[in-house]
Formats: structure tokens, sequence, C-alpha cells
């Protein structure tokens, strides 16, 4: 766990780029830090390994103070990835994932054979051991970079809007493959972004900051879409939050109607809806453990009105039309 | 033009006291020793100040001023004061290579992707591993080109070592213009030409070898 301690961060020039921040980012979990620039999210993360010195207030590791710790060891534990990587240029992508083995004592030729494991671990294959850094694509250069962080096994990780350099595309892969990693490793991970909907994504805790360096709220995605502390956090959230909350909530206990009218094959599975023209696609069917934003969607773009779900062979086992799933929303709100 | 001087085999026997290998070989002593000292008194400078960016304004000018002064004139002024000998022609050659060296250090320094050197401090790198094991490896392109272009320097003007009483390849200049023995003096400015290039094709191979490949192109 780790813990600010009402910290202070006011900057030689008079600015205060962190004010009166109180946290505790819990054990095994990824908390992200989200904000508009100027909100000290970065400053925040840095007090962690002890890159930026808090004016007043602690910062604790598991109950211990940084403040209290050598610097190099203390940064050593702590697994720590840049906005555009900073990958070594002069090293092999080998060498920089071993950069901290290395540092610790171990010899060149484990840290090697170990960071090795580590590439395909985050999805690189062993052609890419000899390759330099400007030898890459962004993406590349940012899995090494998890890969560097990853390579002592540390505890805990600090990253700084680790995905925000790569186009869209390899970002929502990256933090699909992040989350599968997250799922094994179990780190505690903070996670500075300026990206809300990475926050959310991302983040099973998410910590809004405000400029100045005051916190707005703390609180689980789902939280902060559904409870907004105050206007500010409601439109930094921002529009479409009644929609994205349904992602938090699965379709099992969604009420459906027996299958009537849509075409089968002869395992059960949907063909399409009869149509004067021939069947028409369904567009897709959901299965239990789908979102009720997924639900949603396929209802708005089924070309009949209503969604189908399928069990887990496949076949069609229910159907929910637009009035179904509008009595649902309502019945939960109440 | 008259190459006689210089194609004659008796000036290239190696063991002759007057002959061209042994000019070229103290001609060598001397410059590597100037640069030797150039580089133990501007590299700790140069990089100190592109590292802290303190005195910054001490690299750019030192490289002006050093630049426009005279390294015949600044011998002399030595000789004056301190007699003839090996000393006064170091100072004078040794303030020759120091701008280059000290520019480049700091430019070298200072031009340094400051994210790179952030995450290997955050990794937990000390100062000097800091400053050995990213910042010199990466500043090291630049480097060697101010050390090259010291080197380019001093060998062309080692020569002035000849006007107080040494040796080197400046001996083919004076003792020609002397005696009006133009050949050897048209002897004396091909091998410096010549010698200037090869070194410089030398430190070249050498930079090839010491500068890591991830580094080229960028």
């Amino acid at each position: 766990m780790i813990t600010f301690e009402d910290v202070v961060k006011v900057y030689p020039g008079g600015s205060t780029a962190v004010d009166h921040l109180s946290l505790e980012l819990p054990t095994g979990k990824i908390t992200t830090l989200v904000g508009p620039s100027g909100c000290g999210k970065t400053t925040s993360l840095r007090m962690i390994n002890r890159m930026v010195t808090p004016t007043s207030g602690r910062i604790l590791i598991d109950g211990e103070d940084v403040a209290g710790k050598d610097e190099a060891l203390l940064r050593r534990g702590i697994g720590y990835v840049i906005q555009h990587a900073g990958l070594f240029p002069h090293r092999t992508v080998l060498d920089n994932v071993a950069t901290v083995p290395v540092l610790l004592g171990e010899t060149r030729r484990t840290a090697r054979t170990k960071a090795l494991v580590l590439l395909e671990r985050v999805g690189l294959s062993a052609e890419f051991a000899k390759r330099y850094p400007a030898q890459l694509s962004g993406g590349q250069q940012q899995r090494v970079g998890v890969a560097r962080a990853l390579a002592a096994d540390p505890p805990i990780m600090l990253m700084d809007e680790p995905f925000s350099a790569v186009d869209p595309v390899v970002r929502a892969q990256l933090h699909q493959e992040f989350l599968r990693l997250q799922q094994d490793l179990g780190k505690t991970i903070a996670m500075v972004t300026h990206d809300i909907d990475e926050a959310i994504k991302l983040g099973d805790h998410v910590a809004v900051l405000r400029a100045g360096g005051h916190l707005a709220q703390f609180g689980t995605p789902r939280e902060l879409l559904a409870e907004p502390a105050d206007d500010f956090v409601a439109s930094f959230v921002g529009r479409d939050r009644g929609l994205r909350s349904l992602s938090f909530d699965t379709a099992s206990e969604l009420p459906v109607k027996p299958v009537d009218g849509l075409s089968l094959d002869d395992a059960g599975r949907p063909l399409g809806w009869p149509g004067p023209s021939g069947l028409q696609p369904t567009g897709g069917a959901f299965t239990k453990e789908d979102s009720l934003r997924t639900v949603t969607d396929l209802v708005i773009s089924s070309p009949v009105g209503i969604a189908v779900r399928v069990g887990p062979d496949g076949a069609a086992d229910g159907l929910v039309s637009h009035h179904d799933l509008a009595d649902y929303l309502a019945s939960r709100r109440s | 033009m008259n190459l006689s001087y210089l194609t004659d085999p008796a000036h290239w026997d190696l063991s002759a006291p007057g002959g061209i290998p042994q000019l070229i070989l103290s001609h060598l002593g001397y410059t590597a020793l100037a640069l030797l000292l150039g580089v133990i008194i501007a590299l700790p400078v140069g990089l100190y100040i592109g590292h802290t960016g303190k005195g910054s304004f001490i690299a750019i000018n030192a490289g002006n001023a050093g630049r426009s002064l005279p390294t015949l004139g600044l011998l002399m002024l030595m000789v004056t004061l301190l007699g003839l000998g090996l000393l006064p022609v170091l100072i004078a050659l040794t303030v020759l290579v120091i701008p280059p060296i000290l520019t480049s250090a700091y430019a070298g320094m200072r031009t340094l992707d400051h994210r790179v050197v952030d995450a290997a401090r955050g990794m937990g790198m000390r100062s000097w591993q800091v400053l050995t094991r990213v910042e010199l490896p990466m500043a090291l392109p630049v480097l060697m080109s101010g050390f090259r272009n010291a080197a380019l320097q001093v060998v062309a003007t080692a020569t002035v070592a000849a006007a107080v009483g040494l040796g080197g390849l400046g001996r083919l200049l004076i003792d020609g213009l002397a005696v009006n023995d133009y050949s050897r003096v048209l002897a004396g400015a091909v091998v410096v030409a010549g010698l200037a290039v090869l070194v410089d094709l030398f430190l070249a191979l050498i930079q090839r070898w010491i500068v890591s490949p991830g580094l080229k192109g960028s």
C-alpha cells in the first residue's frame, strides 16, 4: 500500500503543484491519477520514488516513510515507466531490459536470460532482443519500457502516461495486454494519465485531481461515473457517463423473452432476421457475461431493435427489445 | 613543384635523426601529449558544465576566446616566461585543443534526451552511474567530433614546435625556409597534410568502434 499523508509540493517559483494530498493506493491494484495539465498528477507520482521531494507531508510504502530510504535502492525496488518509454538508445533492447537486475548485482548473463523471458511476456519475440530502440515502433518501445520496469520483479510500478505516445489502435491493444499482465502479476500500480477514458478503463481506483493539486474525488470507476463528487468531476468524466457506467454491469440478471421470429441454423445459432429482401444480419449477439453497454449497443444497432442472447454453445436462448432494456434499466434505478 | 626532397629515399630512413619518419614521430608525440592534457583539463570541466548547466557562459566564451588566441604568439610569450623547452610548446598546443574539447563536452551533455536521463535516475542509477552508463555513451558522438576537431588543429599547428628549436615536421618548414630549399618546405607541408588526414581517419575508425550502433543516424 502506498499512502500519501497530507503531502504538499510547492515549487521554488511559488506555484503549488500538490495541495494537501492524502490518498491510499491499495496493494495489488491499479490506481490511476487523472486530471488536466497542472493538476500535480505527475509530481505526485514522482514523489513516490523520490524523483521529487515533497515540501511537507509524508509518503509511506507499506507503512515506511520513503524519505528514510536510500534513494537509489528505493528506486531499484520500484518499476518506472515513462512516456515515450525513455529507453537507452545506445543499448540493445535486451540490455535495456536487463538494466535494473544488473544494478542489483546480477551478472549480465543471468540478467539477459531473464530479460529474454520478459520480452516474450510483453509480446516481443526474441528477434527484437538484439535491436536498438531506434529500430522499434512506438508501441514496441513502450512494451520494452514495461518489460524493463518489470525486470527486477518489483512489487510497485509507477507509470507516467505510458500509453499516450502511441496511436489509438496500438493503445487499445496495449491496454488489453497490460490488464492481462496485471491479472497474472498483481502489482501495486500507480498510473498517471490525462485521458479519463484510459483512467476508467484501466484503474481499479481512480483519483481525479484538479488544477492546483487538489484531490477532487477518489473512487472506483463505477462510483466516479454514477456519483461524481462535484461539477468538476462530472464535466471531467464527460458526456455519455450514463452509458459508460453500463460497462460495469453484466447482463446476467437482464430478463429475456423466448426466441421467436429469428432464423436459426440446425444448432440453434442465429442466422438473421427475415425481412422483405431476405435475411438481415443480427449484428452480433451477447452472452450473460457481456456488459449492459454491449447489450444497449446491440439493441440500438439491430435492424429490428432486438438484441439476441446466446448461450455458451452459441445457440440463441433469449431476446431483448429496447422496451425490455429500458424497463430493466428503470427498475435498477429504483 | 619540386617533390625531390619528399621522394628521396634517404629522407625516409627510419633511423636518421632528422629524417621524415623521426620528425613524424616527434610531431605525433607533441600532438598526443597536447590532446591528453587537453582532455584531462577540458573534458571534466565541459561535462560538469553541461551536466549541471552551471557556468555555461564559460563553455561558450572559452570556445571563442581560445580560437582567437594565436598559437605562435602564445608560444613566444611562454618561451619568454619559461625559457626554451617542451613545456612552453605543450602549453601553447594545449590551449589550442581545450576549446573544441570543452565546447563539445558541454554540447554533448546539453543535447542529451533528458527523458532518458530521467528514466536512468528513476530506475535507481546513482549519479556517477548515470554519467558513465548513460550520459557519456550517449554524448560520445558529439564528444568524438570535438576531439577529432582538436586533433586536426593540433596536428596542423604542432609545426610551431620547430620555431623554438624542437623537432616535429615544422623542422622541414623552418629549415627549408632558412636555406631557401623550397622542395623541403613543400615536403613538410605535404607530410603534415597527409598526417592530418591519416590521424582523422584513424580517429574515425575508433569512433566507429566505440560509439554504439544504436546512436548511428540519430
